[in-house]
């Protein structure tokens, strides 16, 4: 007892970063609890891909049936984990197939889920989580009540990912039932490669200042300078100018980068909801009472036309 | 074909949100209240597929008596029915609790071809009802769809991941939840509105499905708010007037970024 089980996600083979950051976190937490940090991956041919994990205790599922994700076959697998194992914490990633994981596991093992936390610590012997509410118009801290296990998702990019020295302990998982129904038929990669907001370090957004689908160019351009992904405000969202992916705010992701730059996006409360908690935040925009300004660590007021083109100029100089 | 609609009823988006006496909860003084936008992506496509194919839509919500309101605006968009589990108190923010509350529900009220909700509520932000009910019922989910073909007794449905798409298979019954993208939810009609009127709620309580809302809350919660805060505010910024000279408040900026913050 006092161990934390996490769900390690890969993609094609790809270990997830934000399964790395769970799993570190989940080291350092069950040392607290007094347990140890055991790893649970599935998929197809992705046995040698535990190396990653540094030296951890990985229950390893590796089956053709588990080749593509599937929210049920891979449920039942962590259950299977958590069964052999006992934990007193289920630590996941809080992406899409994360949530899937740990919805289904909810229901199946009666444990109630800290979701999409940025903050967790260990009072009285138990987990207590801190997460952002009403996309992150206020903070909660929240715990587990007295399920068999806690099953907590992390927010992507808020831990740190530091692999433990070693070399994993690989248990094979075997023969998990299974009833499998929902199943990922084909994976479409993004359009060109871009980086996700979801996931992104830095993000260039841009907003209703732009004037036109076609001047995203100019935030393209800064946001490959810096490596960043691109965001968008809802109102050019709604106009069309960029895809609902890209969307940052109350009824879009809610993101935590390191840093966040603003273009020409005044700062409506559902977009400051949905980007308020990133580390330094960057505002350029030409109105000096834009709310953005509010919640800016750094800021330029000025033509977005001739600031964007020069500082990514200047960041292309820095970088060089 | 039947359809349900789970639907969560919170606060506008433009809402401010302030705290409330208890520690752990908002102040509601105040707050206008709205279907959550997700659910209205949900509804909209409930009531697209009963048009095409018939059907009924039945739209489901677990909440104070508030939520009704929520319910006949459902209505008037075009569901045919709308059934209200009274009280939530207790298990505000617990998605296990709701979901076994909603699981309930639907197994009482069905059976359903498709169960649809949205990806999230924007309100305790879990994004897990969804996928729990549809643990709960037995039945298969996909989470955050964008696009959905339905064919005779399977769907096709297509969800956002991180870093692309997803495109997932599955028989119905099934557990959709909807993402923005799916379609434009469309404005009751004045028609709508008035034969919406002489639909009734039916009222449900939570004991009517067998469950306990107490022990809910009490000795079977499973996520507890202990206390609510608002984000700590932010120190002022430095802003770099940069009307006369663009280019010098530029590079101004990009070398605080990397000698100041370290963000380059």
């Amino acid at each position: 007892m006092g161990g934390i089980l996490t769900f390690i996600e890969q993609r094609e083979g790809q270990i997830r970063k934000a399964s790395l950051e769970a799993l570190a976190e989940a080291r350092r937490r069950a040392t607290e609890l007094g347990g140890e940090a055991t790893a649970v991956l599935v998929g197809h041919g992705i046995t040698d891909k535990a190396a990653a994990l540094g030296g951890v205790r990985v229950l390893v599922a590796d089956e053709e049936r588990f080749a593509r994700f599937s929210a049920e076959g891979y449920t039942a697998v962590v259950a299977a984990a958590a069964e052999r194992v006992q934990p007193a914490a289920i630590f996941v990633a809080a992406t899409a197939a994360g949530r899937d994981v740990a919805g289904r596991l909810s229901a199946r093992l009666g444990a109630g889920c800290l979701a999409d936390v940025t903050q967790i610590r260990v009072e009285g012997g138990s987990l207590v989580a801190v997460r952002p509410v009403y996309s992150g118009k206020a903070i909660a801290t929240a715990d587990g009540g007295t399920g068999p296990c806690v099953i907590v998702t992390l927010r992507p990019n808020v831990f740190a990912a530091e692999p433990a020295a070693g070399s994993p302990q690989v248990e094979r998982l075997d023969g998990v039932t299974a009833e499998i129904r929902a199943v990922v038929k084909e994976i479409v990669a993004a359009a060109t490669g871009e980086l996700d907001v979801a996931e992104a370090d830095v993000i260039v957004a841009g907003g209703r200042g732009l004037k036109g689908a076609e001047n995203f160019a100019l935030v393209r351009e800064l946001a490959n300078a810096l490596g960043a992904a691109v965001g968008a405000s809802r109102a050019v969202v709604d106009a069309g100018w960029i895809d609902h992916a890209n969307q940052v705010g109350q009824t879009g992701k809610v993101v935590s980068p390191s840093l966040y730059v603003a273009c020409g996006i005044s700062g409506a409360i559902q977009h400051l909801a949905g980007m308020s908690s990133a580390k330094i935040i960057v505002a350029i925009n030409k109105d000096p009472e834009a709310p953005i300004f509010k919640v800016a660590d750094y800021g330029i007021i000025g033509d977005l036309f001739q600031v964007l083109p020069a500082l990514t100029a200047e960041i292309r100089k820095l970088k060089a | 074909m039947n359809y349900c609609v789970l639907m969560a009823y919170v606060p506008d988006t433009a809402s401010i949100i302030k705290l409330g006496a208890t520690g752990n909860r908002i102040d509601e003084a105040g707050v206008k209240w709205i279907v959550s936008p997700y659910d209205e992506y949900a509804l909209e496509e409930a009531i697209k597929i009963k048009e095409a194919r018939g059907g009924s839509v039945t739209v489901l919500a677990y909440g104070p008596e508030r939520v009704q309101q929520g319910l006949r605006e459902c209505l008037a968009r075009g569901a045919d029915a709308a059934a209200h589990v009274g009280g939530g108190e207790g298990t505000f923010g617990d998605a296990l609790a709701i979901a076994r509350v909603l699981a309930a529900a639907v197994a009482k009220l069905g059976p359903f071809d498709l169960v649809l909700t949205g990806v999230k509520g924007v309100g305790s932000d879990n994004a897990l009802v969804g996928a729990t009910v549809a643990a709960l019922l037995d039945l298969p989910h996909v989470a955050g769809i964008v696009k959905l073909d339905l064919g005779e007794g399977r769907l096709t449905a297509h969800r956002e991941v991180e870093g692309g798409g997803e495109v997932i298979e599955a028989p119905l019954p099934c557990v959709l939840s909807a993402h923005k993208g799916l379609n434009e939810p469309r404005y009751p009609s004045l028609k709508g509105i008035m034969a919406s009127k002489k639909i009734p709620v039916q009222a449900l309580t939570v004991a009517d499905l067998g469950l306990d809302e107490a022990a809910l809350a009490g000795a079977e919660a499973r996520c507890r708010w202990r206390k609510l805060e608002l984000p700590p505010a932010k120190a002022a910024g430095t802003i770099i007037p940069g009307e006369e000279n663009p280019a010098a408040a530029a590079a101004q900026l990009a070398h605080l970024l990397r000698e100041q913050a370290k963000a380059i």
